[in-house]
């Protein structure tokens, strides 16, 4: 019997891929759904069995079977990861994202799974965190805090209940990789969170997913279940989100894993000490756990071996917005932006020249292609007065008005404020009023200094980065782009 | 754990039957795990189709929290309704890879061919149009959830397509 994989991933999902693999199964052929491989632009994305090795075609209608099967479909992409955008990503943490049935733990294990929980049970704890130590692993949810610090912190904690909780609120508009991962290979986010667990002493972990997220949120459902005897005594339970971007903050998510208001904790005292019900408590990111497992069978040098400056490894970025070959990619740091969106992305889709992209998330600064050079590095990003975030990349082309992206961030912040703080809560509201009076002409130059005085108060006296950061977005389309706010254009912008 | 909070138990509006059986039944399937009260809340808000005033003083009882907490949590996520939704709903994002894709255009559309302004529901009830801040699609937007079904790259054709299914 002919088989053929397609991916059950949202994304292809929303682009047609559930009628493509019934029209497939109802030609008497063997579907597999895996995945997605992470190029939205082959998507819906058949690949073949063959002798020769799994031969892609795509984007795939249901009409096509026939062509497909045969041979003959125009769309024959032949060896999909042979394909320029796949070939140069070091896929440590993607490995087996698209390639494998996610909800067979079979196909986990003969794919290289468990090896990691398996060596790290094998080690006394301190000796994992060791491992993680070296591996020079960061938070991949933006703090960019050394992973193995934080698990060292929780192991000396003392307390008779500790907890592993996973950050899945994945928020971040431009941003798909912790969705992709979950829907693609969530046995390996449990088994990175197995072995947090053994090196800190916790017994229990909560996946807390965003409620956007139906699809992930069924496939871990499904894939805690299936694994609960594998991890033991080890135990996974899944939180799901209600709409609230800022539970994205870990300590607005611990509370509303007790049943509360997701609102920000002050901190000290650190989660690490006092988190989850007050108990010593790690709290990561879906991609920093997912890392885990690679490093622990391969080896911290592995892992360390790839990257830049003082970000080692890799990073899954997610190239988005008006962009041709949006997807994930994921590849050691140091690659520059330009690089990114310019050869990888191969510029907008509308054809349009690259006006804006904005890094990190709606929290991340808007930076024009003058500052295409930037290496992919949480230093370099920090010291141009950005962030590279959970590492989105949103394209724009030059039809985009940023005032209008200015205003949005504040739009955007005021909605979702918690509302513990001042600067972010009262402050994000008079940000609007006051780009709403820059738009109208209304006193440009007081108002622009207005505005500049309350980012700078929302920057300092935000508790938290919802308030904190979105000052970036606002302050770099005020730099880069005068213009939109009815300024002089920028040096940097004129001289391009 | 919170205190009894002796008010809880006495409802100002009286809840149904119906709210009192499904209650007891999460106490069943979910039980009071630490930090039920999202959980409970998803469960009751998937049979009833919004969190009905009247089942908060009942939740409150059961979880042993006061009717404040409860309804301070309802009101703090964007999920919950205190209202029950139209027949259809149709969630379209706002956020900006979707605004980069000419999203904005999209949604005036959608308002105008819809006949429903942004978070609201039609007076006739068929349909429910809700910003949503990011479906994780983000190099294939403008997107939507209708009726949870995931849509990418919705364009004209597209969206005319999802008013007439959403009308019919």
């Amino acid at each position: 019997m002919i088989r053929v994989f397609i991916s059950r991933d949202m994304a292809s999902v929303a682009l047609g891929a559930d009628a493509v693999a019934a029209a497939f199964s109802d030609a008497g052929v063997e579907v597999v759904r895996t995945g997605s491989r992470g190029l939205f632009r082959i998507e819906p994305l058949v690949e073949v069995e063959t002798a020769e090795g799994r031969i892609g075609f795509g984007p795939v209608g249901p009409g096509d079977v026939a062509a497909v099967l045969a041979g003959a479909h125009p769309h024959r992409l032949g060896d999909v990861e042979a394909m320029a955008f796949f070939m140069s990503q070091q896929r440590f943490t993607f490995a087996r994202c698209g390639v494998i049935d996610p909800l067979s733990i079979d196909a986990y294990a003969a794919h290289d799974g468990w090896i990691g929980l398996e060596a790290a049970r094998a080690m006394v704890p301190a000796d994992v965190i060791a491992v993680v130590l070296e591996s020079g692993l960061r938070g991949r949810g933006g703090a960019g805090f050394p992973t193995g610090i934080k698990w060292q912190t929780v192991l000396a904690a003392q307390g008779p209940e500790k907890f592993i909780v996973c950050n899945a609120d994945e928020g971040d508009s431009g941003t798909f990789a912790d969705r992709m991962l979950m829907e693609g290979d969530p046995f390996c986010l449990i088994e990175g969170m197995a072995i947090a667990g053994h090196a800190v002493g916790a017994n229990y972990g909560y996946i807390y997913i965003r409620s956007e997220y139906p699809f992930a949120v069924a496939t871990m459902c499904e894939a805690v279940a299936q694994s609960a005897e594998r991890i033991a005594p080890f135990q996974l339970e899944v939180r799901v989100g209600a709409g609230a971007y800022v539970c994205g903050e870990e300590t607005a998510l611990l509370d509303s894993i007790e049943g509360k208001r997701g609102q920000v904790r002050a901190k000290p005292p650190l989660p690490a000490l006092k988190g989850l019900f007050g108990k010593p408590t790690v709290i990561n990111n879906v991609l920093s756990l997912a890392a885990v497992p690679f490093i622990l069978s391969q080896g911290a040098a592995a892992y360390s071996q790839v990257g830049f400056g003082r970000s080692r490894g890799t990073m899954p970025i997610q190239i988005a917005g008006n962009v041709k070959n949006g997807g994930l990619y994921e590849v050691g740091f140091g690659v520059t932006l330009g690089e990114l969106v310019n050869d990888i992305g191969g510029g907008t889709e509308s054809g349009r020249p690259v006006r804006a992209v904005q890094v990190g998330g709606p929290l991340g600064a808007y930076f024009p292609p003058s500052m295409f050079h930037l290496p992919f590095d949480y230093e370099a990003f920090a010291a141009a007065g950005g962030l590279i975030g959970h590492a989105g990349i949103t394209v724009f082309d030059d039809t985009v008005d940023m005032a209008g992206m200015a205003r949005f961030a504040m739009e955007f912040c005021a909605a979702e404020s918690c509302g513990k703080c001042t600067p972010c809560r009262i402050g994000s509201t008079r940000g609007v009023e006051t780009v709403d009076r820059i738009i109208a002409g209304d006193r440009i130059d007081e108002n622009l200094q207005i505005l500049r005085d309350l980012c700078d108060t929302m920057k300092f006296g935000s508790l938290c980065a919802l308030g904190g950061f979105t000052p970036y977005p606002v302050m770099s389309a005020l730099e880069y782009f005068p213009e939109d706010f009815g300024g002089a254009p920028a040096l940097a912008a004129a001289a391009e | 754990m919170a205190r009894k909070n002796k008010s809880a138990g006495r409802p100002s509006v009286q809840a149904d039957t119906i709210h009192t059986d499904a209650v007891r039944r999460l106490r069943t399937t979910l039980g009071d795990r630490p930090g039920a009260l999202l959980p409970w809340l998803h469960a009751l808000q998937a049979e009833f189709g919004f969190i009905d005033d009247r089942i908060v003083p009942v939740v409150a009882e059961a979880l042993n929290l006061s009717r404040a907490d409860v309804h301070g949590v309802v009101t703090f996520y964007h999920d919950f309704r205190r209202q029950p939704a139209g027949r259809h709903v149709v969630r379209l994002c706002r956020a900006e890879s979707c605004q980069a894709r000419g999203g904005q255009a999209i949604e005036r559309a959608a308002e105008q061919k819809l006949g429903v302004t942004m978070g609201t529901t039609r007076p006739d009830g068929q349909v429910t149009l809700e910003a949503v801040y990011c479906l994780g699609l983000c190099a294939t937007g403008p997107n939507a959830l209708v009726d949870g079904v995931p849509v990418s790259r919705i364009d004209t054709e597209r969206l005319d397509r999802l008013v007439a299914q959403v009308n019919a």
